[in-house]
C-alpha cells in the first residue's frame, strides 16, 4: 500500500480567520436510489447519521454524510476505513443498482475557521451566505473563484471546504487571500 | 445576471453556477426520418423576442438538468421545472399567461 500524502501536507494560514488543510479524509461517492432501505441502513451503520435531507450534511469528527444530488451522497469515513467501508457497502447493496467509489485521493479538504469565516467564503462563491440563508448543517455545492467546490458549516464560525485535489493549491491560496488581515467586510 | 431556481436541489443558483444547454422540448429525428426533418432537428432553432423555454444544467451544483421559462427581452424568469417532461407544466403556462397574455412558442401556448 502506498503512503498517502495530502495535497498541501497540513499547510496552515493563521490569522483572525485560519485556513488550514484538513488532512486525509476517507471519502466515498455513493450513488443510487436514496429511498432504498438498504442504502439508508448502510449509511447509518457507516457514519452514524441518517441520509440527510436535500441540501444538508451531517458530520462529527471524521465521520459524516452529505447530500450531493438527488441520487448521490458523499460518505465521510476515517482515512484508514475507506476500503472496509466499500466492502460493507458492496455487501449491503448486493443485487441493487448502485455505485460506490473511493474518491479520497481525488479531493482536498480545507477548514476555514474564525470570526469572519462566513465572509471569506462569501467573497468567493456566488452563494447567499447570510446567516439566515446558510446555517450549520447546510451543504452547498458551488464554486470558489474559478473551481468547483462544496462547503458546509460545522458551527457558526467553521466551514469545511472540499474541492478536487488538482486545484487544492489554488483553493487554499484563494481562501487565505480572502482571509488575510484586513479582509473583514463587516456585512453580515 | 440570471438567478434560476434548480428544481433538483432546491438551490437558487447564480448564472455562473449553471450551463446553458440550448432550446427545450426538441423532438428528435433520427434514422428513418426525412432529410428535411433531420435538418430542422439539427439546425432550426427558435429565436424569440419574448417567452422562451430553455434547458439548463446545474453544472457546479448537483449536475442535473432542468428546464426554465423566461423572457429573452426582459430576462424575467417565469419559472423552472423538471427536465423529465415533454412540455411545460400547467403552472408554468399559467404564470406566463398572467404576465404575457396570448403568448405562444412553437406548438405550445
Amino acid at each position: 500500500m502506498s503512503n498517502a500524502v495530502s495535497t498541501l501536507q497540513g499547510k496552515v494560514a493563521a490569522g483572525e480567520v485560519t485556513v488550514r488543510e484538513g488532512g486525509l479524509r476517507g471519502m466515498i461517492t455513493l450513488r443510487g436510489d436514496l429511498a432504498s432501505s438498504k442504502l439508508k441502513s448502510v449509511c447509518k451503520s457507516l457514519t452514524g447519521f441518517a441520509i440527510p435531507d436535500m441540501g444538508k450534511a451531517a458530520s462529527k469528527g471524521d465521520k459524516g454524510i452529505a447530500w450531493m444530488s438527488p441520487d448521490e451522497l458523499l460518505v465521510l469515513v476515517p482515512q484508514g476505513e475507506t476500503a472496509s467501508a466499500l466492502e460493507k457497502i458492496a455487501k449491503a447493496m448486493k443485487g441493487q443498482h448502485y455505485l460506490a467509489e473511493n474518491v479520497s485521493d481525488a479531493r482536498t479538504h480545507i477548514i476555514v475557521e474564525g470570526s469572519f469565516a462566513r465572509e471569506v467564503i462569501a467573497k468567493l462563491a456566488p452563494v447567499d451566505l447570510h446567516p439566515t440563508a446558510l446555517r450549520p448543517g447546510d451543504f452547498r455545492r458551488s464554486r470558489l473563484g474559478q473551481v468547483a467546490a462544496a462547503f458546509w458549516m460545522t458551527d457558526a464560525d467553521t466551514f469545511r471546504v472540499i474541492c478536487f485535489r488538482s486545484v487544492g493549491d489554488y483553493a487554499f491560496k484563494l481562501l487565505s487571500v480572502s482571509a488575510a488581515k484586513g479582509g473583514e467586510v463587516g456585512y453580515f | 445576471m440570471l438567478t434560476l431556481h434548480c428544481p433538483n436541489c432546491g438551490v437558487d443558483a447564480d448564472e455562473t453556477d449553471l450551463h446553458a444547454e440550448g432550446e427545450a422540448h426538441l423532438k428528435r429525428y433520427g434514422p428513418g426520418s426525412s432529410d428535411d426533418e433531420f435538418h430542422d432537428y439539427l439546425f432550426q432553432r427558435q429565436n424569440p423576442k419574448g417567452v422562451h423555454f430553455e434547458r439548463w444544467k446545474h453544472v457546479f451544483g448537483c449536475g442535473k438538468y432542468f428546464h426554465a421559462a423566461r423572457c429573452t427581452a426582459t430576462l424575467e424568469v417565469f419559472g423552472t421545472y423538471s427536465a423529465q417532461t415533454l412540455e411545460p407544466t400547467q403552472a408554468i403556462k399559467d404564470a406566463i399567461s398572467a404576465k404575457r397574455p396570448g403568448w405562444s412558442w412553437g406548438d405550445i401556448s
